[in-house]
Parts: structure tokens; sequence; C-alpha cells
């Protein structure tokens, strides 16, 4: 012990007491490490150290082809991996000027708005989980199986899925599948009601969240928030709508605006998205046009294995595409979707070569993060864990 | 913007040149003045590149100006090592009420600061964290330039294009010594960059004898009419 802690009993001030919060712990969602400097139960500084899971995503992906950097989208938001996916489908569409066909532009409008769900759902009960509710847990992740069970039919992958590539989509849906979606979007919103019983209105979680990390409009955009957390601050901002890409355009939904921009509002905007998303999903299943998934480009989108067994000519396209890729003409592009935790973009240059020369990834979390020091001063220990539970933050995107 | 092609001439290339000057580069021309150094249309997204020592004025004009970019979004850097100066730093701006987007770059080398933007964008403050680890690039009047996704105490910016992929430190858990232990990296084998550029198309400047007969002559079109 030092000098310096012994104070004076007449003034027994204690020293702002520093405590590690992570990276081992269920609430730092993954691998977060917050250093809070405490005034007795009283946060005075934030300072969240992140990269625990950087994995230099943006420098394999200057050493690999176009085609093979797409599964690296999996892998950064691995809650809404498909959304990620979609950026960079876009991104590289738009420097070899190409557009998805229809038929793909749906199937990726459905399941992007299918991934948002799976978001939320992941992001709404572990908040709940946070702030003392377990239940919701236990049945938010038993309708998260059934979509993802939807995303493995779809891709072969429940998580990972590597489905939506330049040009359209890997697959087309297997028999059945729009179907047994249809099915599962009739019985969801009971579930989603079932879900806001448990959490909007009860006493405990309204304790937790009511009042607790308020951001007003203009601190909002001025530490550049996006998606449902500008949202829950009053500014009706929707990439879907603003910027609308793929067929978005062509679809009725309606955007969740919060008023008082605290974590409450943060979970009621989000749970509101869901059910939109479920209205843009049986749009997309009624309106399913038929026809190709990916554009005909066989230098651009591999041919189908039947015809390899045939043609020469396939074989010979399906062998460069794997092995040289295809070589996108020089340009830069900043592309943008509204992924379920904001707005996502892919800022890629290209040189014109088979790989891109700079891929850098717009990660939504960053900002929101970064602004942890501003929301949590001043609010309990318990408090921080509330916010962060909000801003719906996960690791592998912001690490890269 | 190119100047517009003198009359007489071939008519331009429309694919390269926009021959309306765009309306958000328009309006931040009026708004930087000198400040603007050249400016781009790239499938349709507006870029401009300002001079490095007026960065942070600049984006407090393009915020509180009739363009109204509320949001900066991101930050990042580029590197072009064959330059003079060999970092690009790119600003992408939103205007939320205007509906608008626009890229600001300013570039720098290894050795010249960038004034920071951190008290007009707040959220350029991590964003300028990340380009100063993972480039190098230094930023002036920043409150807190440390390091951002790299590991305590790690050396170089492992995003210039000479960082090798695989770095040059590996780490392990040392089952003597109870702790992690870190050692230069060693590979079993040879890190294998497959170079699948055709050659057929890369000597397509080669000029064999005899080529400059398929150029077309001067008056080969007019003549065809």
């Amino acid at each position: 012990m030092t000098d310096s802690n012994v104070q004076p009993a007449t003034d027994p001030r204690i020293r702002p007491y520093t405590i590690n919060f992570g990276p081992q712990h269920p609430a730092a969602h993954g691998v977060l490490r917050l250093v809070l400097e405490m005034d007795g139960e009283i946060v005075e500084r934030a300072d969240p150290h992140i990269g625990l899971l950087h994995r230099g995503t943006e420098k394999l992906i200057e050493h690999k082809t176009y085609m093979q950097a797409v599964p690296y989208f999996d892998r950064l938001d691995y809650v809404s991996p498909m959304c990620e996916e979609h950026a960079f489908a876009l991104a590289v569409e738009k420097l070899l000027g190409i557009t998805a066909p229809p038929r793909a532009q749906y199937i990726r409008v459905l399941f992007a708005e299918l991934t948002r769900v799976l978001n939320h759902l992941l992001n709404l009960t572990t908040f709940g989980l946070d702030v003392g509710a377990i239940t919701p847990a236990l049945w938010g992740f038993e309708e998260r199986e059934k979509l993802m069970e939807f995303h493995e039919r779809a891709s072969g992958a429940r998580l990972h899925a590597n489905y939506f590539r330049p040009g359209g989509v890997a697959f087309d849906l297997p028999a059945g599948l729009a179907d047994d979606i249809w099915e599962y979007t009739e019985s969801f919103p009971k579930f989603v009601s079932e879900l806001e019983t448990l959490l909007t209105e009860n006493r405990i979680f309204k304790q937790r969240t009511v009042d607790i990390g308020i951001v007003d409009r203009d601190t909002a955009l001025a530490y550049g928030f996006t998606g449902p957390m500008l949202r829950a601050s009053g500014v009706a901002w929707d990439l879907r709508k603003a910027q609308p890409y793929d067929v978005y355009d062509q679809m009725e939904f309606e955007i969740p605006v919060g008023l008082t921009g605290d974590c409450w509002a943060r979970y009621l905007v989000r749970m509101e998205e869901m059910k939109q998303s479920v209205k843009i999903m049986r749009q997309c299943l009624s309106r399913l046009p038929d026809g190709p998934v990916k554009v005909d480009d066989r230098k651009v989108s591999p041919p189908p294995r039947a015809e390899m067994k045939r043609s020469m000519e396939a074989l010979i396209h399906h062998f460069k595409l794997y092995t040289e890729g295809y070589h996108v003409p020089a340009g830069e592009t900043y592309t943008v979707v509204e992924t379920p935790k904001g707005e996502f973009g892919v800022f890629l240059v290209s040189d014109g070569t088979n790989k891109p020369y700079r891929c850098h990834i717009r990660a939504t979390g960053i900002p929101h993060l970064a602004a942890t020091d501003m929301m949590t001063r001043g609010h309990m220990l318990a408090d921080a864990v509330a916010i962060v539970g909000s801003l719906d933050v996960v690791f592998g995107e912001i690490d890269r | 913007m190119s100047e517009p092609e003198a009359a007489g001439s071939n008519p331009p290339d429309t694919t390269a040149e926009t021959p309306v000057m765009h309306p958000t580069i328009a309006a931040a021309r009026d708004l930087l003045g000198d400040a603007v150094l050249a400016d781009t249309v790239i499938h349709g997204e507006p870029v401009i590149t300002v001079k490095r020592e007026q960065i942070a004025d600049a984006m407090r004009k393009l915020r509180d100006g009739a363009l109204a970019f509320e949001q900066l979004v991101t930050i990042c850097g580029v590197d072009y090592p064959t330059r003079a100066e060999r970092f690009e730093v790119v600003y992408n701006l939103l205007s939320v009420s205007k509906n608008l987007r626009l890229r600001v770059k300013v570039t720098t080398d290894e050795d010249t600061p960038v004034p920071s933007v951190v008290a007009v964008y707040p959220s350029a403050n991590w964003f300028e964290r990340e380009t100063w680890d993972l480039y190098g690039v230094f930023f002036t009047d920043h409150p807190d330039l440390r390091r951002l996704l790299t590991d305590y105490g790690f050396e170089g910016h492992p995003l210039r294009k000479d960082f090798p992929l695989t770095g040059y430190v590996e780490l392990r858990y040392d089952e003597d010594q109870k702790r992690v232990v870190y050692e230069p990296v060693k590979l079993v084998q040879d890190y294998r960059n497959f170079e699948f550029l055709s050659p057929w198309e890369a000597i397509t400047d080669v000029q064999l004898p005899g080529d400059e007969k398929a150029v077309k002559p001067a008056y080969w079109d007019a003549s065809r009419k």
C-alpha cells in the first residue's frame, strides 16, 4: 500500500476504483474488455478495449479472389451473416456493372429479412438475460433454431452461409422451402406477442431499461449511430427506404421510431422491426418470380454441375472461375446495406486484377461501442450492462 | 471535373467523364472553394480530394453548410506505395436530412500528420485510431490516439502493402514458463501466393513488329460515313 491511499480522517475521499469488465464475462457479449473507473458504484469513465477477436479480415481479403472473399463476411457479424454478404455482393456487382436477376433479388431480400429476425431474436433475448430475464432466451433460441434450419436448407450451412454471391445467390431455393417459410411467417407474429408479454411491460425489465443510456437525436447523429440505435433516438432513417437496393423499393413496410432514446426505446424499435420483417418476407414469398438465380454470364457465375459433365466450355469456365476468379474493372465504391444492426458498408477498391486492392469494412458496431463512454458516464455499474446489451454489438464484426 | 473538350475534336468518351458537374460536388466546391484539389464521380458516387491542412475546416463547413452532412460514417486508409504521398485517408459522409453521400479524400505519407476531425465529428475518434493502428497515419490534435485493433505492444502497421500477410511474430502458450510467449513466425512451408493472372492479358501493351498496321488511321471513321 502506498501513502497516496492514506487519506486524512477529515477527508474521507475514495480513490477512483478501476475494474475490468470482461473479456470473459457473460454480459460482455463475446470478448469486450471494458475498463471502468468507478466512484463507488457510479461509472466515471468507460474505456472499451477491443481487438481480442481481430483476425485481419481486410488484409486476408486483399490476398483472396473476389469469390473467396465472400465467406469472410459470414464470419464478421456471425449473428446476421447473410446481410453482410449482401453488402459485398452489391459492391462487386456495382464494379462489374451487372445486376442480379429478379428471382435472386427477391430471394436475397427474403433472406436478409429472415436474418434480421434471427439477429433481433438473439439481441432482444440476451438483452433480457443481461437484465435478469431468463425465459426469453430459452424461448427465443428455439425460434432461432427454426430460422437457422431455413438457412441450412437454402445454403447448406446454419450460420456461415456463403449464399449471396456477386451476381445472384449460390443456389435456387429447394422445393418446399418457400411454403415452409410462409407457414412460419403465419405463426411467428403470435410468438412475438408472447415474447412481448414477457418483457415489454415487465416491471423489472422497465426498471432496468427505462431512462437508462439516453441519447438524444443530435448526439446520436454526431456519434455516427445507425440502424435501430439511431431510430430509437427519433430519426426516421432507414437505408431500405432512403437508398433502396435490390427490390426493397417495391416492399411495403414501416419504419418504427423511438421517442425517448433510452434502452427501452431501442428494445421497442427492434421488437417492431421483427414484425415489419415478417411483413416483407411475406411480400417476397407471394411475389417470388420464376427464372434464374444468378447472372447468365459464365465469366462471373459458375455453370451448373450437370452442364459441366457434357460441355468442355463449361468445364473450362468452372476451372478458370475457381482458380483465377474473375477480373473486376478498376474503380472504387462505398456500398451500404441496412443490416439488423445498422449501416454496414464495404469500401471496395479494385485495380483491375482478380483480387480486391482494398476492402474496408465499415463495421456497424464500432461507433456504437465507441459511444459507451458517453452513454455510461454517471450510471451505475449494473446499468452499464444494460447499455452494452442494448447496443447489439457482435465482436466478429467490430474486431474484424 | 475536366475542362470541356475543345470544339471540333473527337466526341468525348462519355463513359469516363460526366459532362454536367455532379450537384453534390458543385455544392461542395461552392462551400470549400480552393480547399478542393480534385473531384470525380465514380459509379455515381461523388468524390472530392481536399487539402490536407484544411480537412478539419472543410469538414466543419460540410457539416454546418447547405449540404448538412450530419454524419461521418467511416474513415479508412488506402495504401498506394508507388505514389509520392502513399496514403489516402478516405472519409465517407452522409446527410440524413438531404439523403446525400460524399467521399472526401486527403493524401499523406508516413511522416506527415493529418489534422484530426474528432472536434467536428465525435464518431471520428475510433476510426482515426483504427487508421493510425493499421496504416500508421498520424492524426494531430486527436484526444487519445492509441492502437485500436492490434495486440498490446504490437509493432508495425499491418494493412500497409509492405507488411507480410503472415506478420512477424506468432504466439503460443509455453507450458514451462506458464505464460504466452511471442516468437518469430516460422512457416513449415513457404507461403504460397499463387499468381493466377493470365500472362496473355498482361502483355497487351507490347508492340510487336507489324502491330502499327492494326491501328486505325485518323481519316478512317470520316471516310466510312
